[in-house]
């Protein structure tokens, strides 16, 4: 009996390790290998002489200079990711509810499947001088050269989506009288959900780099425009930095939506995971 | 404008199927699915159709929820022409898996045909899921995904979902073939018990011999495709029915006999005159394309 509490906790002490041991393996499986390219980075480019690519030991010494000690997280950096969330929300909206109307009727998809295919293949960046005429050199330019960016592979994705939505489960919201907005919410959108999401997370990265082209055209603020403004400047260094800072804001950006999706699709998740086992069974 | 409040003064029949017949058009061929189906389903009766694979048993009951348009011949529910899915109607389709939202819980798949009736106050609406899950013994997972559910316990989920819509008629197409041996058998109890509990009328459509005579109060016996109706057939075994000791009756045995001698006089009667047999049995999907006519009888 006196026995029984301590075996107990030895076996909460196995849990809480072999816990530990699971998070420690997926901190190294997560920044293992960045974190060995930039001890590459850093190893090779250590003596580095040549004026265009300084030692990375110099690029991280300014990093806090460059952007923390100064004005520009709140005059450059926030303006971008601004116009990022204003032109990557809007292409969600527009995106999402064309590609219902469309994946849901066969007709109108017939009919809009050869321009949609026209208009995808024109590489977003060249619309930036077309958009300029348009929208001038503001905000609303640039939000909608990432508007225009994004909202191809999360429209595309959705009209796959909505295809797709299972037949059955159609007929079940036929006979149970499911109609209207609970219909296209509980099964049009919920059903096409992870092609979407597959449509965001190609959208975001379309996003990021059209957020800093369009700030290489016309701009007075904004990464683009720092990081252009350094190198147009010979200030390779500090434009080093900001080249560090946009993929670093890259990847704090997919988490983000990692997170989302992983919340949103935890059914899916979930559903494939028992198909996978009744599979195996 | 609800149907479901009209009263049912149990005297005519709740679902008059009159020359029901089905061809699907496609490119260049038509399949006749459904020649010539007429019978009646009384309120409050259960009644079994069976018939071999590919004998139009589905295309039947999706003319009969609505769902498809019938080429020719009337289907009147509770005295109205069916034109659409009724709404005094629940449906219980085979592929439970694909039938159940899998992004709503076990509660959220029961309730959300409820939330449509506006009728229905929430504290109502609750009541009827907590009362719809108990009844089939699901109680307890209310807040369980449908996919972390063995396939019998899903097919509860698509029952209480249908017991808690307050359907006037249950139509059931081959729920239970998909389940093991064991599930199947606690399921049909299952369904007996809710239909003496509840009084709602069912159409349970099944190619299990065994199981229609088990289940139903009369069995209809169709044809293999074109389907017409072969035999109808009153089963008068008692109304409180076990697995174990009804299955091994001797009545049981002659009314099982009497149907699957039915069924193979169909097959025979298909191959004298189609000479196809095996084609029409494999083909349990989509009924192959024939001029030749069924001449059985």
């Amino acid at each position: 009996m006196a026995k029984r509490p301590s075996r107990q906790r030895s076996g909460v002490g196995r849990r809480i390790t072999a816990t530990l041991g699971r998070a420690l393996w997926w901190t190294a499986a997560v920044f293992g290998l960045p974190f060995g390219l930039l001890a590459l980075w850093w190893v090779l480019s250590a003596d580095s002489q040549t004026f265009y690519l300084p030692p990375l030991s110099e690029i991280l010494a300014s990093f806090d200079d460059v952007w923390l000690r100064s004005d520009r997280l709140r005059a450059d950096v926030l303006p971008s990711l601004l116009r990022l969330a204003a032109g990557f929300l809007l292409a969600v909206v527009v995106g999402v509810g064309l590609g219902v109307l469309i994946g849901s009727f066969r007709r109108v998809r017939a009919f809009c499947e050869p321009v949609l295919e026209f208009l995808r293949a024109v590489p977003p960046p060249v619309l930036v001088p077309v958009l300029m005429l348009f929208a001038g050199f503001g905000n609303t330019m640039k939000v909608l050269v990432v508007l225009s960016g994004c909202v191809w592979p999360i429209l595309l994705n959705t009209v796959e989506g909505v295809r797709a939505v299972d037949e059955v489960l159609t007929e079940t919201c036929r006979c149970y009288g499911i109609r209207g907005p609970a219909r296209l919410w509980h099964l049009v959108v919920r059903s096409a959900s992870p092609q979407i999401v597959t449509g965001l997370r190609q959208a975001l990265s379309v996003g990021i780099i059209l957020m800093v082209i369009s700030e290489m055209f016309a701009a007075n603020n904004g990464l683009g425009y720092t990081i252009t403004q350094f190198q147009r400047t010979f200030a390779v260094t500090d434009m080093w930095t900001g080249i560090l800072l946009l993929g670093l804001l890259g990847f704090l950006l997919a988490m983000l939506l990692r997170l989302f999706e992983r919340s949103a699709l935890r059914w899916y998740f979930g559903l494939r995971q028992s198909q996978r086992d009744d599979g195996q069974r | 404008m609800n149907p479901t409040d009209l009263p049912q003064d149990g005297t005519g029949p709740l679902l008059d199927v009159r020359a029901l017949r089905k061809v699907y058009t496609g490119r260049g061929r038509s399949v006749e699915a459904v020649r010539d189906l007429t019978f009646a389903v009384g309120a409050g009766e259960l009644v079994c159709v069976v018939g071999p694979s590919g004998a139009g048993k589905t295309t039947l009951l999706k003319c009969i929820a609505g769902l498809l348009p019938p080429t020719s011949g009337d289907l009147v529910l509770e005295g109205a022409p069916v034109q659409g899915p009724p709404p005094g109607m629940a449906v219980v389709f085979q592929e439970y898996g694909r039938s159940l939202f899998p992004w709503m819980t076990v509660q959220q798949n029961v309730e959300l045909p409820l939330k449509q009736k506006k009728s229905l106050t929430r504290p109502r609406r609750q009541e009827l899921v907590r009362d719809a899950l108990a009844a089939v013994g699901l109680g307890d997972v209310p807040g369980a995904y449908p996919w972390q559910l063995s396939g019998g316990m899903q097919q509860r989920v698509a029952l209480a979902r249908a017991v808690a819509y307050e359907p006037h008629i249950l139509l059931m197409d081959e729920p239970f073939a998909a389940v093991d041996a064991q599930t199947r058998a606690d399921l049909e109890d299952l369904v007996r018990s809710l239909w003496q509990r509840l009084g709602v009328t069912i159409l349970f459509v099944t190619h299990d011999i065994d199981e229609a005579v088990y289940l139903g109060q009369r069995v209809l016996v169709l044809s293999g495709s074109p389907t017409v109706v072969l035999d109808d057939v009153a089963i008068d075994l008692p109304a409180e029915r076990d697995q174990l000791g009804t299955r091994s009756s001797a009545r049981f045995g002659e009314l099982r006999a009497q149907v699957f001698g039915q069924i193979q006089r169909a097959k025979r009667g298909w191959s004298a005159s189609a000479g196809q047999q095996s084609r029409a049995e494999e083909d349990a999907a989509g009924p192959e394309p024939t001029d030749s006519p069924v001449g059985t009888r």
